[in-house]
């Protein structure tokens, strides 16, 4: 039975209605790969939402030590790759516990770049590896401002280590960004889930 | 026709009643700046919660475009009106300039040491046209009487003096008072905000 109100349904067959207010994380879309090339969020990006969070885990690759990583595609254009300039910084620990330490990492930042931003040093392709995190992304249906990313993400490394990397950037361009793609520099991405939420 | 259970309106003219909504993250406030001096957060003005009703509490500022190149901070109140909470903190700066110069340093004069002082959360923001800042401010147990009340926050910003580029500030520390937090205040080193959004939420623990 419907519980309406004033002509509006709040309740119907067990779930809140459509146009009843929910809180201020919503869950937009989630995309699980199964030996997909990539994960594109090709709708959903809009001006609803000045923040949005990109939620992965169990990302698991095809090749070995392939890494994982991220590009936009503004309005009007086409393909993933937006200028942007980011940085990467990481914390590190090895299984043989003889191999810790800290530090920026130049061959993985972009500097007015188009390429995908790199989240991790590589990722191993053993049955239980895989990388996990988040991406949050700023404003982007802002068409005056450059488009703000933050990442931090932990990956169990190709050369078995743990990296605790934290990303972060912006997106060159005035132009609104409406999609996003995640995949690996080679290879398919064999197995794992992404989760996009808009943060009202 | 409005829902009541046991004398509280739960639903009426097709909305869940105020505060009813079913999430552990709740919106309390968004300002948005207009050639503001500052924007502040004070518990009971304007609809701001900021007091033991959330164990935590998450700044979100997003856009913040300078009027002129500065420094942009945060500050807190603990008593009385100013925001001038005595504080320890850390600041960590990543950063890639546009020529890709990157690396990363601990910054000793971004931080504070039992200082009054704003803590910099975004130093030499640039004002050119595309120039901004984005980051969140987690401050944990404002509230709280017995303890210090420790906050962690990260900004990415684009960065405008000499060089540009995207820098990041990894920033922590406590507000070293057991007198509660109830105030919370952005601001630039220098001139106004001329815009930007700051949004408060609040985290339920149960």
């Amino acid at each position: 039975m419907a519980v309406v109100s004033n002509g509006t349904t709040i309740i119907d067959a067990g779930s809140l209605g459509a146009s009843i207010a929910s809180g201020p994380m919503n869950l937009l879309s989630s995309q699980t790969a199964s030996g997909s090339a990539n994960i594109s969020f090709t709708s959903g990006i809009t001006s609803a939402y000045k923040e949005y969070l990109f939620s992965f885990h169990n990302i698991h690759p095809a090749t070995d030590g392939a890494k994982f990583g991220f590009q936009f595609n503004a309005s009007g254009e086409s393909g993933f790759n937006e200028t942007l300039t980011s940085m990467y910084w990481r914390t590190y620990n090895n299984e043989a516990a003889n191999s810790a330490g800290t530090g920026y990492v130049t061959s993985e930042d972009q500097a007015q770049g188009t390429a995908f931003t790199i989240l991790d040093g590589g990722v191993g392709a053993d049955a239980d590896q895989c990388t996990a995190g988040h991406v949050k992304l700023f404003d982007p249906s802002n068409t005056s401002h450059v488009k703000h990313f933050i990442f931090r993400g932990t990956h169990y490394d190709v050369n078995n280590f743990v990296a605790d990397v934290f990303v972060g950037g912006y997106v060159n361009t005035t132009a609104a960004i409406t999609e996003m793609q995640f995949k690996f520099s080679s290879g398919n991405i064999d197995a794992g889930t992404i989760k996009m939420y808009g943060i009202k | 026709m409005a829902i009541i259970s046991n004398g509280t309106t739960i639903a009426d003219a097709g909305s869940f009643a105020s505060g009813l909504v079913n999430a552990d993250q709740i919106l309390i406030k968004e300002l948005t700046a207009s050639s503001s001096a500052n924007l502040t957060f004070v518990h009971g003005t304007s609809s701001v919660v900021l007091d033991g009703t959330y164990p935590i509490y998450v700044f979100k500022y997003i856009n913040i475009h300078p009027a002129s190149i500065a420094q942009f901070t945060v500050n807190f109140r603990d008593g009385g009106s100013n925001y001038d909470a005595v504080k320890t903190t850390t600041a960590l700066n990543p950063y890639n300039n546009e020529d890709d110069d990157g690396g990363i340093y601990y910054r000793e004069a971004w931080d504070l040491a039992q200082s009054t002082s704003a803590q910099i959360l975004a130093q030499e923001l640039g004002n050119g046209n595309d120039e901004s800042a984005s980051g969140e401010l987690y401050l944990f147990n404002p509230s709280n009487t017995t303890f210090v009340k420790h906050f962690v926050g990260d900004t990415n910003y684009y960065q405008n003096f000499g060089k540009t580029g995207s820098f990041g500030i990894h920033y922590s520390g406590y507000c070293n008072t057991t007198s509660a937090i109830d105030g919370v205040q952005f601001a630039m080193s220098s001139g106004n905000i001329d815009s930007g959004t700051i949004k408060l939420y609040g985290i339920k623990d149960s």
